[in-house]
């Protein structure tokens, strides 16, 4: 009785594990036959398996079957495999299924190398460099050859000559650790390293070693390279910073240095433009079609200026033009303003803010091996060159600006001349304040937009304008570029928290040298 | 809030004389409508007389006060008003199916501002003043620090829902939200598993403060006990509010070029959205570099452009998207209760890991109080060791000693919605263990056998 019901356990065992078999495969027999017959089938000429029957074996518990199947399935498979691999994978253990996976993608990123976008094709291309099986060094070979993007090129050649790393030949090698060298291949320095630590041991033959030596030498030349495109980079990064200092500067040099107000709001100001830029983007989602959404941006522009403008005006006509003359009252008022506006923003907007870079926007160029500038950051650069353009022209060149700048040098002498005061007053501010705004646009493509925005920059503008010399837009340009680009010079060496602390240290000790800051007011009016 | 709307409870006192006044001798229709009106009102005034003396006999007692300390204002007013309506909704729906112990709750809200000196102050009143059974609150772990002595000192009651960075073992405090073995530690063993990449190179970015310090702390003892090199280990902190990552992306180029790194972010608040953007913008993706952030979810994806976040990790206890009946529910509740409330946002508010642990907080609150009887403190914490509750998520306990909360560990890719897809999950709940057995492998924190923290 009891032997009876194993046996026909047994018996339900094999069946079930047939049907499984044949439910995956849908040819071939996974039993004990079928065992024999791939054991029979010779395992050195793998190609006269069918895709079917390799498939199936990938499931195999023995290692040299299964790694014959895997590459039967690479050398006469494509993507479209990938949904019966899928199914596959979902009826193995676990530890198979991982195998599968880095097939499924092998498979994925060869169909990708021939991709229409370049993005795609230089990911792939990364992918099956860093995956590490040397079956797709032919397939990046055939790609590069026929590449046209010198930088995709270059992602394809490096991941095939990272792969050559791994082969067991020494002429592949040394060639491979040349061609890595030549293109200061900063990816291949580890598998470099390992290489020359493996030739290190005592049972080291004599092809390792020169391998190694071939190593060394590609290394230090990557080195180089690569001390080289850091300090590019960090001029590049310094510029970037100071670009962003100097661009929310710039109106509170027009509010702060010309007309010495003591505006605490001007970083709420620089938030009511990058909410505007919020509004304009949501209403191009809810109103136009989205393949016009990106011109939000450009829109977003005048619109953000405007609004900052608008808010200038109205502080101006209702808290400060009580105040001129009074620093500390105006320091207050507007430091209460400040936290209202911040308020508002809080309790109006909430926290779904996001705004969505253009695409124009989003990525960026890389320039010379390890050298990748961001668009946005190149976009902000020539921006603040603009707007310092802008300014100049306004202030030096404009009917206005001659009025303000009269304004400012001498009220009275400028009243009795006919100049409306009052009215140049408001406009001016009104003018910094929509600079204000212009920031805050521009800063939507780095930051976020929340309503402490305001706060996170506005110290590092008055700092910008103090040492930079009051009054003065020359002041303003060095200022930011010399605070930029000390930071980030100091940065990479002590860290982001200290960078900020020897920042401050050395400004106050700038001050404490040149109270007037960098370009000091000469003359009688210097007061 | 007491004159809502005119019910049938109040308004006979005034309707009552003035219909008898109208019985004047004019007209006998009037008369007889009058009448009518009168006791038709009287009637209606009787109902609901019973009404109230039916709700007064149920909850004969006085309602019980419990304490809700959010900064509803101030930066971290966006992380924390979601709490204080996770906490208020849960309220009502235990006042909606007979309160406490049939006594009704009644919420004390406070705003401490973000402010940690304002924290210690409302927290006192809340404890001395308003006398509350139980104090549901605080988000960062300054605001926890600094009200943890008069928690201490009154004999306080505080449910702590947010992950935190451990070493801590009050006695006044219950911390529903993950110890660091519940987040950090099964983090970095899934990146260093075969499972989750293999990675062999970490980079420990964060923002200066005591948590990530804290975190990485454990972090860096655990790596280099997993035999992990030093000089494949790399910290870096930056201020708050940082918005310039381009120097910190330059160096963790540098850092992962040959593959095989991966970037641990503690980086909190609003110098998410620059780093990652920085990130992407620099030709980095999730494939060559994944980021892992323990202080990414939902509620703070809501206002990101995901974009740069896609294909990224995050490890919590909880997402919206787990996969549960009550879940489900629980995330349908709390965006028609946003909704009805005309909070902000309303639908679109998404549940995160503090929302649950918050929300469940309550809940293991009032089965304590349930089972004990009483709402004093020392009984509730008897009781709350050892309790279990299924909570949206699954099911949790607490521990029977520790004052932390076993839960799931859950692994999640950000999705371009926003939401989380589940990677990998923890087989069962993890035990919390508030001392690290890297960084403090001889302490151990256990309120019944020992008193608080003790030596092993």
């Amino acid at each position: 009785m009891c032997l009876v019901e194993a046996l026909l356990t047994i018996m339900m065992i094999y069946l079930g594990r047939t049907i499984a078999a044949l439910g995956v495969a849908g040819l071939f027999l996974f039993s004990g036959p079928s065992w024999t017959s791939a054991a029979d089938e010779p395992i050195a000429a793998p190609s006269t398996y069918s895709l079917d029957q390799a498939l199936n074996q990938l499931t195999s518990q023995d290692e040299s079957i299964r790694d014959a199947a895997v590459r039967v399935v690479i050398e006469q498979g494509d993507e479209s495999l990938v949904p019966r691999l899928e199914e596959v994978r979902a009826a193995v253990p676990r530890s198979s299924r991982q195998a599968i996976k880095q097939l499924m993608d092998l498979l994925k990123n060869r169909t990708k190398l021939t991709s229409p976008n370049s993005d795609v094709r230089r990911s792939a291309a990364a992918d099956l460099g860093s995956a590490g099986n040397t079956l797709a060094i032919p397939w990046l070979d055939a790609a590069a050859s026929k590449e046209p993007n010198k930088w995709v090129r270059y992602a394809m050649e490096e991941s095939a000559a990272m792969l050559k790393l791994a082969s067991g030949d020494p002429s592949i090698q040394t060639a491979a650790v040349e061609k890595l060298g030549e293109l200061y291949s900063q990816n291949g320095v580890p598998a470099m390293k390992q290489l020359i630590e493996a030739s290190a041991g005592a049972e080291a033959t004599e092809s390792q070693k020169m391998v190694a030596q071939a190593a060394g030498a590609a290394i230090k030349r990557i080195d180089t390279w690569g001390a080289w495109s850091n300090a590019i980079e960090t001029i590049f990064r310094g510029i970037s910073l100071s670009s962003i200092l100097l661009i929310m500067s710039l109106g509170l040099a027009i509010v702060f240095g010309l007309m010495g107000v003591i505006n605490m709001a001007h970083g709420e100001l620089m938030m009511v433009g990058a909410y505007a830029t919020f509004v304009t983007q949501q209403c191009f989602t809810a109103w136009f079609p989205s393949d016009v959404f990106d011109w939000y941006f450009p829109v977003a522009l005048p619109v953000a200026f405007l609004a900052a403008a608008a808010t200038g005006l109205l502080l101006e006509a209702t808290v400060i033009r009580f105040l001129y003359g009074r620093p500390l009252e105006t320091l207050l008022a507007t430091w209460g303003v400040s936290l209202v506006l911040m308020q508002a923003a809080r309790v109006y907007f909430g926290d779904l803010t996001a705004v969505v870079a253009p695409g124009a926007l989003r990525g960026g160029v890389q320039v010379l091996v390890g050298v990748y500038l961001p668009y946005n950051r190149i976009f902000i650069i020539a921006l603040s060159i603009v707007c310092v353009l802008g300014i100049y022209f306004t202030l030096f060149k404009s009917n206005l600006g001659l009025r303000v700048r009269a304004v400012t040098q001498n009220r009275n002498m400028s009243a009795c001349l006919g100049i409306p005061t009052r009215k140049v007053d408001s406009y001016t501010f009104a003018f910094g304040s929509g600079l204000a705004g212009i920031a805050g646009w521009a800063l939507t493509m780095v930051g976020n937009v929340d309503p402490g925005l305001g706060q996170n920059y506005i110290v590092d503008a008055f700092m910008v304008v103090v040492t930079g010399g009051v009054g003065k837009l020359a002041g303003t340009i060095v200022a930011s570029l010399g605070i930029g680009g000390l930071n980030k010079l100091i940065e990479p060496s002590f860290g982001a928290v200290y960078g900020k602390v020897f920042i401050l240290v050395m400004v106050i000790l700038f001050l404490q040298w040149r109270p007037s800051g960098l370009f000091a007011m000469k003359g009688r009016d210097a007061d | 809030m007491e004159t809502k709307k005119p019910n049938e409870a109040s308004p006979p006192v005034k309707a009552d004389p003035a219909a008898e006044n109208e019985t004047g001798p004019s007209r006998r229709e009037l008369l007889v409508k009058g009448g009518k009106v009168a006791a038709g009102i009287g009637v209606a005034a009787l109902l609901g007389n019973l009404g109230n003396w039916a709700l007064s006999y149920a909850a004969d007692k006085e309602p019980i006060k419990i304490g809700i300390l959010h900064s509803l204002s101030g930066t971290m007013a966006i992380s924390e008003v979601s709490l204080r309506d996770t906490v208020m909704m849960a309220v009502e729906e235990i006042n909606a199916k007979g309160g406490v112990m049939g006594r009704m709750i009644k919420p004390v809200v406070v705003d401490p501002a973000s402010n940690w000196d304002l924290f210690a102050e409302k927290a006192k009143q809340l404890l001395l003043q308003d006398k509350v059974a139980v104090t549901f609150g605080c988000w960062t772990s300054v605001s926890r620090k600094s009200v943890l002595p008069v928690f201490e000192k009154n004999n306080g009651l505080l449910f702590y829902p947010v992950q935190y960075e451990g070493e801590e073992c009050s006695r006044n405090v219950f911390y529903t939200g993950a110890a660091p073995n519940q987040q950090a530690v099964p983090a970095v063993d899934y990146l260093m598993s075969k499972e989750g990449g293999g990675f062999t190179k970490f980079y420990l970015l964060g923002t200066d403060y005591v948590y990530p310090r804290t975190t990485n702390k454990i972090l860096r003892a655990m790596l280099l006990a997993k035999k992990v090199p030093a000089d494949r280990i790399m910290e870096e902190y930056t201020p708050f509010h940082h918005q310039d990552y381009q120097t910190i992306c330059g160096k963790l180029k540098k850092f992962a070029a040959g593959g095989g790194a991966a970037v641990i972010s503690t980086i909190n608040g609003d110098s998410n959205v620059p780093f990652y953007k920085e990130f992407a913008n620099q030709g980095l993706r999730a494939e060559d570099a994944p980021i892992m952030a323990f202080s990414v979810a939902e509620d703070e994806l809501r206002g990101m452009d995901t974009s740069a976040l896609v294909g990224h990790l995050a490890a919590w206890n909880y997402y919206q998207s787990v996969d549960t009946p009550q879940n489900k529910k629980f995330v349908a509740d709390f965006k028609a209760y946003c909704k009805k409330n005309n909070l902000p946002d309303g639908e679109k508010r998404v549940t995160d890991d503090p929302i649950e642990a918050a929300y469940f907080g309550v809940y293991i609150w009032k089965q304590a109080v349930e089972k004990a009887a009483s709402t004093e403190v020392d009984k509730v914490r008897k009781a709350v060791y050892g309790s279990k509750f299924l909570a949206p998520g699954g099911e949790i306990m607490m521990d029977a000693a520790n004052h932390h909360t076993y839960r799931p560990v859950l692994i999640g890719e950000i999705l371009a919605d926003g939401q989380f897809k589940v990677v990998s999950r923890s087989p069962g709940l993890v035990k919390p263990e508030p001392w690290s057995e890297y960084t403090n492998p001889d302490k151990g924190c256990d309120w019944v056998g020992h008193q608080g923290t003790y030596q092993k």
